[in-house]
């Protein structure tokens, strides 16, 4: 990752900031880029070991490790909170969307080179709150959506829960800014000919996720800082004794937290995208279908939320609404999906690793969809809120799929990022030691779940032994895997081989693969005329 | 087999999970039966939409791969492929969209219940109260390993089950005395949260007299998993019977226990 410094040269503007400097005061997309994904790495292990650790208590009935349970609680919410805004989010957008969203328009940095070095270390500085909170006083055990009353001063009285929503607003505020920040950029920032409706689609999917989060975390914001009035200056929102209700504070957080899952997935949908298209050696099917999908998708995410609440005391009509207008994505959805599939019909295939996780992502994507779309029914609902068949779908679509998109982008754009190539055999592995690793830690799960087993605890009846059992062997096998990825990284950057400027044949048009591998430190320096030339998906 | 498996969830006794269940615990309530049925429509189209998905997968890795395919097309629309790929999952939306809608305004009250009961949630017990029966209340905490007897399930036993009539529409009402927690039965299709400051209201017919077990399905607090639910339904005789005796037994005894079980400490309840 410091080579791409070393291959400019060109233009006579040699000099850039060197040692501590550099990544301190960073104002270059690529460099912010790389420390995200550094961060998220980083955080991936600590997020990652938590899993683990839960998920050796539950491995067999009864408690062997954790009989403190609070600190049991402070795992299962420590593991949200780092997975979703420490880990998919700073790889996927503060990390790829950073790296590639400039150089596929191309343009020579970020709107707002600065605001995105703050960004950046806000999501540092809020990774930091949040380990901190979890030490604080107990920690915060209340799950990652933070229910009042639990959360309040009377049931988490100490400091914990306050630091974590502090941690929680450095994180939302870099949000916002990385989001105004690609917003601008890329309205105002490609070169002349691309037009928007010629753009790649992973620029779209960083495009559609930015409204998303500009438009849903001031709500958490909000939220959060009602949560912290109520728990440190008297007020009571949330607190039925003052007037309040504890359903609020869960219409704010979740009509932030339902776009959230969408801020979540659709880069990687602009990933698999561009994944797809490349190795198939054909342009993506339907191109405009997919880019007004994923709008359509981000749009309706924001009138669904309540289907996290199917149970708790809405009135029938609501979740009436809430069922239809919730089935309602799973149109857009589909659409993407045929025309991933109808983009590899015809094409000629090159089974790289990346192509290998992009097919792995339309498949697990589609099953983690379809138990998505049953668990929109309030009626099932009934049988499955709050049990392990929720924490199957959810995994099966984040921590699978979106996990697979981060895959496939990182073994697509590692030798542009560094000019190192991965080792394919090794990669190979990764892919299938991975693949089978969590199917067998969240297929299982859905058997739990329909069985009846709640979400969120440290033991269980006997019963659901088994199946917890099968699913903690499958956490050792996704262990090993990912040992395996970081050794795959270390052996890249350390002694992969040459990567060419496009080392992926005739099917990578993108601009990214029109500049040298490593990619300069400053590239597109003069802007590429595009009038009249091919659309650049 | 399947038919076994899809009208009565499969397991062999009622009230709980067996071990490796890989399906619903048997239907005990009509709301339940309703769900199932429901649900059979949704699994057919969850499979078929899965297998479809994966078939076209391995076809196109089989037949489009660089090898058996060195020259790619260059097709990028097919408009009658985009019109039936959006119109065809908006008509499989419908027919699931019509049963989910009954089901929900099915499950959501009964009119003409013959009784109520009323359920508080704690940290981390359960109270329950029966307003038309003269009031009487008691708690209902997890008996813990060390004191179980002999053929009583591991965290779900509780010292005082939730006696009911089967046959019977019943009135449920939730609140809670602290916070958010969540009474569900997975055999009666039953879930719903208990608010501080609000009540909830469902309703429930236990088909058959048997004991049918839930769990607290709320994180609120450290002994989240340790407030399961039991219910013993018996005949309506039986019913009346039993609360002829509560009324004298729980009128004045509901202090001593609560108090006994929370200086235990956290935790202390599942060990």
């Amino acid at each position: 990752m410091a080579d791409h410094a070393a291959a400019d040269g060109d233009h006579g503007h040699d000099h850039h900031p060197t040692g501590w400097r550099r990544w301190v005061y960073s104002t270059n997309h690529k460099d912010i880029g790389t420390m995200y994904m550094v961060l998220s790495m980083f955080a991936a292990l600590v997020g990652g070991s938590m899993s683990m650790l839960i998920r050796l208590e539950l491995m067999n009935p009864g408690i062997q490790y954790f009989a403190d349970f609070q600190f049991y609680n402070v795992l299962v919410t420590g593991h949200g909170f780092i997975m979703v805004f420490f880990v998919v989010m700073p790889a996927l957008i503060g990390g790829f969307g950073n790296w590639f969203v400039p150089l596929m328009i191309g343009a020579p940095d970020m709107a707002f080179p600065r605001m995105n070095n703050v960004s950046f270390w806000l999501v540092a500085a809020a990774f930091v709150m949040l380990m901190v909170s979890a030490f604080t006083q107990g920690g915060p055990g209340t799950g990652w959506t933070v229910y009042p009353p639990l959360s309040n001063a009377t049931y988490h009285p100490g400091a914990a829960v306050d630091i974590g929503i502090l941690s929680l607003h450095l994180a939302g505020v870099s949000s916002i800014l990385g989001a105004i920040n690609f917003i601008v950029t890329i309205f105002n920032m490609r070169a002349p000919g691309l037009t928007v409706h010629r753009m790649p689609l992973f620029c779209w999917s960083i495009l559609v996720t930015s409204f998303l989060l500009l438009l849903a975390i001031p709500v958490l914001a909000g939220g959060l800082t009602m949560l912290l009035t109520d728990r440190n200056f008297g007020t009571t929102f949330f607190e039925a004794s003052g007037g309040g209700d504890p359903v609020l504070w869960q219409h704010l957080f979740w009509f932030f937290g339902h776009p959230e899952v969408y801020i979540i997935i659709i880069p990687a949908f602009g990933i698999i995208s561009q994944v797809v298209s490349t190795f198939a050696r054909k342009p993506i099917f339907g191109y405009l279908g997919m880019a007004y999908a994923m709008v359509f998708i981000g749009f309706v995410g924001f009138v669904v939320w309540a289907h996290h609440m199917y149970t708790a005391g809405l009135d029938a009509d609501t979740r009436a609404y809430f069922v239809a207008a919730t089935l309602v994505i799973a149109v857009p959805t589909g659409i993407k999906i045929f025309s991933w599939l109808a983009t590899m019909w015809g094409g000629s295939i090159d089974f790289h690793a990346p192509m290998m996780f992009a097919c792995g992502f339309i498949f697990l994507f589609v099953v983690g969809g379809v138990t998505g779309v049953a668990l929109a029914n309030s009626g099932l609902d009934l049988a499955w809120h709050d049990t392990y068949f929720v924490v199957a779908h959810f995994h099966y679509v984040m921590a699978i799929a979106a996990v697979f998109g981060m895959f496939a982008g990182f073994y697509y754009w590692i030798g542009k990022m560094s000019g190192r190539m991965y080792p394919s055999v090794l990669a190979k592995i990764h892919f299938w030691a991975f693949f089978v690793g969590v199917n067998l830690v969240f297929f299982p799960q859905h058997f739990l779940g329909i069985a009846g087993m709640p979400r969120r605890i440290p033991d269980y009846p006997d019963a659901y032994a088994g199946w917890n059992y099968v699913s903690s062997v499958g956490t050792f096998i996704t262990s090993a895997s990912a040992l395996l990825f970081f050794f795959i990284v270390w052996r890249t950057l350390t002694a992969g081989s040459k990567a060419e400027d496009n080392p992926w044949g005739e099917g990578a048009k993108t601009l990214e693969w029109s500049v040298p591998s490593p990619a300069p430190f400053h590239t597109h320096e003069d802007l590429p005329d595009l009038t009249g030339k091919q659309p650049a998906e | 087999m399947l038919g076994v498996l899809f009208t009565t969830g499969g397991a062999l006794a009622s009230g709980r999970a067996e071990p490796w269940q890989m399906w619903f615990q048997p239907a005990a309530s009509p709301v339940m039966e309703r769900i199932l049925e429901f649900h059979n429509i949704i699994f057919v189209i969850e499979v078929g939409i899965v297998a479809l998905v994966l078939g076209l997968l391995c076809y196109v890795v089989i037949r489009f791969n660089a090898k058996a395919n060195p020259v790619p097309s260059t097709t990028t629309h097919n408009t009658l492929l985009e019109v039936i790929w959006t119109g065809i999952p908006m008509l499989i939306l419908i027919v699931i969209a019509v049963p989910s809608l009954k089901l929900l305004y099915y499950a959501d009250r009964f009119e003409k219940a013959e009784m109520t009961l009323k359920i508080t949630g704690n940290q981390w017990y359960w109270t329950y109260t029966y307003p038309d029966r003269g009031g009487f209340k008691f708690d209902s905490f997890l008996v813990p390993d060390n004191e179980l007897k002999k053929g009583q399930p591991r965290l779900l036993t509780v010292d005082n089950p939730v006696i009911l009539p089967a046959g019977t529409n019943i009135r449920l009402l939730f609140t809670s005395a602290d916070v958010i927690h969540d009474w569900a039965i997975p055999s009666l299709g039953l879930k719903l949260d208990a608010v501080q400051g609000r009540i909830n209201e469902s309703w429930v017919h236990i088909n058959a007299e048997g004991d049918y077990y839930g769990m607290c399905s709320e994180l609120c607090g450290v002994n989240h998993g340790f407030m399961p639910i039991h219910i013993k339904a018996v005949s309506k005789d039986a019913f009346a019977a039993w609360v002829e005796k509560a009324k004298k037994n729980f009128a004045a005894a509901d202090g001593d226990a609560r108090v006994r079980r929370a200086e235990a400490g956290p935790g202390a309840a599942a060990r």
